[in-house]
């Protein structure tokens, strides 16, 4: 069983984060992870992404030119990994920065206003995770307890008291595409 | 005790040379291989070790060489226009018989080329780039984790031989993150001091010189003849190569580092659709495993050779089974990376459905 | 009548017992000795690790009783870089000429300046490149006739010449800077307490040191050894002058 999945947008919306995030919880869970950056001069300006892969069998390829999942914070993004998704995949998209939608009828695309939802809880910052929670919600790749309880590792120091808001992003993520 | 750790690969393998026991590091910047210089400069004070900066790449291998004679566990990093500038070095170490380790995140060129994945710097690694007839012992881990574990090999054999020893990733690997373990860690004390070193002759009765110059052709050419007749025991004794999917294949691919990874999910596919296709993956590329290419002659209706050049690799499949068993070449170039797809396109063009 | 005898002259210890490669008249083994004297008098032959330049002084550790080691062209300071942070109470020393420092290794004898580490240099300016034969060096005066100069160094043509110690001693980095000339008993004893400084900027830890000896080269100046020293008093010395560039405190 593998699950895999491409995350894009800006350099400073959390992408990379969310992305070693799960690689993370999956680790965690005793699977096999890849976590794949977009990097050099490319990470300086215009799109990051980055790729995760999360397999219970070694890992060959952590390329993935036709992911799985892509979750996508940008028009420049949603344009470059719109064509590449998997016929049968999953393609998230944050609705309040993409006023675009797929004309792909063969993936499932989930539009969430994703930032609208993050400044609700306080802060735009916020996107990324629940984004996370709609990705986590839709693809189940790993329990969603598992990513939960990888935060702390990211959110140290003075950031540490920010665990309880991010979990309650992605809850908010998740829950959004739970709705009936 | 271990456990697994999410690293990325360029902090991985440094911590991987800390582990084998390496304590001197000397580097220049240069991409995609900085995390590794960033990570010694804060590890090894921890460790009683020291980095240094060096002002270029020449003077970093040179530094090395320094160290080197002092019989200390020494490496240097860099990517490949740094390691064109060490060549020099490399050279001079290799003529001295000392040993240290050199690590290449190969990116794309030739010039500045970019920052990109690529195995373009394959026979400047495993022929060539310095003068004189000297080899480094090559190694080509294809993920984190190997390369991690192959860097105690890389100062074991350094030491062993009293070579230089060669660590070939790129980028690619430099920048992904994977679980990784650290299963062994060296005691650097416990490591035999070598009688050779340059270290202060504190009693010792005879001075200890390290040198590359022999002006008296019979010495030099009988230095030469102990350096080929160490090779020869090298390649006889020290080639790897993974065999993946190998016991009935009827063709395979011959890839190394990240380009045989990824080959490796060609082969899944290939398998899914009934294609009898294997993996040759050539852990060593100096010394290369001829011989363990060798035993499927008779067996394998094809090999197709696969990597992020233009037909280097291929030169040493091609020695190896020229005329024994049908070739093909399958190479992108300039940094650009192929998918599982693509290959399995370029082995059913060239080898037909394999059925 | 025994005991009314003293030693006043012997060869010292570091000194190998060895016939040199060098051209009569020429100054490497002057300074060669001096260092053998001071390994000696400052007991550093357990301590020593010589690394030896391409040219004319590229044999040096035959000389020397001391471990050594061989260096690319011009990149001895790294090398001793390397060497000396693997075991810092050692003594290290580079030994180059003016080809070997000034202009393929400028780069590394500035940075190893910079860094300010505790490493000696000891600089012989003979102004050509005398080993392969008598080429324009960096230290080359101007109108000097070289192999490559044959009309003589024109400054329009091959710049100018280079006065290193000057150059280094700009930096925060060295302990110690100077330059010695080796063509008199007097200046040849003076470059020997400068070299005792130098060496002592190393031992006492306070930083970088170089010395830079005014050298000879009747070969390829076509000179005879009495006119070499001449010439290096007459003409020289009016470009390089002798004296220290940088004391840092505590140097002794």
């Amino acid at each position: 069983m593998e699950h895999n999945v491409v995350i894009a947008g800006f350099g400073g919306q959390g992408i990379m984060l969310i992305g070693e995030l799960l690689a993370r919880a999956g680790m965690e869970q005793g699977k096999e992870v890849t976590w794949l950056p977009s990097y050099g001069p490319e990470q300086r300006g215009g799109t990051a992404h980055c790729a995760v892969v999360i397999a219970d069998e070694p890992i060959a390829s952590p390329l993935l030119p036709e992911p799985q999942a892509a979750i996508v914070f940008n028009r420049q993004s949603l344009d470059k990994f719109e064509p590449a998704v998997e016929k049968g995949g999953l393609l998230v998209v944050d609705a309040t920065l993409i006023d675009h939608k797929s004309e792909r009828s063969d993936i499932t695309c989930v539009y969430i206003p994703a930032t609208d939802i993050a400044l609700q809880l306080g802060n735009s910052k916020f996107t990324n995770m629940v984004l996370l929670g709609a990705y986590l919600g839709k693809a189940n790749p790993i329990p969603l307890e598992s990513v939960l309880a990888a935060l702390p590792v990211f959110l140290t120091g003075k950031k540490a008291t920010l665990v309880e808001v991010n979990r309650r992003a992605i809850q908010a993520g998740l829950d959004f595409v739970s709705k009936p | 005790m271990s456990e697994k750790v999410l690293m990325k690969g360029a902090e991985a393998l440094a911590e991987g040379a800390i582990r084998a026991g390496c304590r001197f590091y000397f580097g220049y910047p240069i991409t995609p291989q900085n995390e590794t210089p960033e990570y010694m400069s804060r590890r090894l004070p921890e460790v009683g070790g020291r980095f240094v900066q060096a002002e270029s790449e020449v003077a970093s291998i040179n530094m090395v060489y320094g160290a080197a004679c002092a019989g200390v566990r020494v490496m240097t990093s860099s990517s490949s226009p740094g390691i064109s500038l060490m060549q020099e070095g490399i050279s001079y170490i290799s003529g001295s018989g000392v040993p240290c380790v050199v690590m290449n995140a190969m990116r794309g060129g030739p010039g500045l080329g970019n920052v990109a994945p690529a195995q373009a710097d394959y026979l400047q690694a495993v022929k060539g780039g310095g003068n004189g007839d000297y080899k480094r012992i090559v190694l080509a881990p294809a993920s984190i984790q190997e390369g991690v574990d192959l860097f105690v090999d890389a100062f074991d054999l350094a030491d062993k031989y009293r070579m230089v020893v060669m660590v070939i990733v790129d980028g690619l690997i430099g920048q992904m993150m994977e679980p990784v373990e650290f299963k062994t860690t060296v005691d650097v004390n416990a490591l035999k001091k070598p009688d050779w070193a340059t270290t202060g002759r504190h009693g010792r009765d005879h001075a200890n010189i390290i040198s590359s110059l022999m002006m008296d052709t019979a010495t030099l050419e009988k230095w030469n003849l102990e350096l080929q007749a160490k090779y020869a025991q090298v390649a006889a004794t020290e080639s790897r190569i993974e065999e993946y999917e190998m016991a009935d294949a009827e063709y395979a691919i011959v890839a190394y580092g990240t380009m045989a990874r990824i080959a490796k999910t060609t082969v899944r596919t290939a398998r899914a659709r009934g294609i009898k296709l294997g993996l040759l993956r050539p852990i060593t590329v100096w010394p290369f495993p001829t011989k363990q290419l060798q035993k499927y002659v008779g067996q394998i209706k094809g090999a197709l050779t696969v990597e992020l050049a233009y037909r280097q690799l291929f030169e040493d499949v091609e020695l190896a089974l020229c005329g024994k068993v049908p070739l093909g070449w399958y190479g992108r170039g300039g940094g650009v990376v192929p998918g599982p797809q693509e290959i399995l396109a370029a082995f059913e063009e060239q080898f037909g459905k394999g059925r | 009548m025994a005991e009314e005898m003293k030693v006043i002259y012997e060869r010292p210890k570091s000194w190998a017992n060895k016939v040199t490669h060098y051209c009569p008249g020429c100054t490497h083994g002057v300074a060669h000795r001096l260092i053998a004297e001071l390994v000696d008098e400052m007991d550093l032959i357990d301590k020593t690790i010589a690394v030896w330049p391409v040219g004319c002084a590229v044999f040096g550790y035959e000389y020397f009783n001391f471990d050594s080691v061989e260096a690319a062209h011009g990149r001895a300071p790294a090398m001793a870089t390397g060497i000396k942070v693997t075991n810092p109470d050692n003594f290290v020393f580079t030994y180059q000429g003016d080809g070997d420092i000034a202009s393929i290794g400028m780069a590394e004898v500035v940075h190893a300046a910079a860094r300010g580490w505790p490493i000696t240099v000891i600089f012989i300016n003979n102004g050509n490149y005398g080993m392969t034969g008598g080429q324009m060096a960096p230290t080359t005066l101007l109108g000097q006739k070289t192999t490559t100069t044959p009309m003589g160094r024109a400054p329009q043509l091959n710049g100018y010449p280079i006065r290193l110690p000057e150059m280094l001693a700009q930096l925060d980095g060295p302990a110690y800077i100077a330059r010695v000339s080796l063509d008199s008993p007097v200046n040849i004893r003076k470059a020997k307490a400068y070299m005792r400084k130098a060496f002592n900027a190393q031992i006492r830890g306070i930083g970088f040191s170089l010395v830079e000896c005014l050298s000879t080269c009747p070969t390829n100046w076509q000179l005879t050894p009495v006119e070499s020293m001449e010439r290096i008093r007459k003409e020289v010395m009016a470009y390089y002058p002798l004296g220290e560039f940088k004391v840092a405190e505590g140097v002794l």
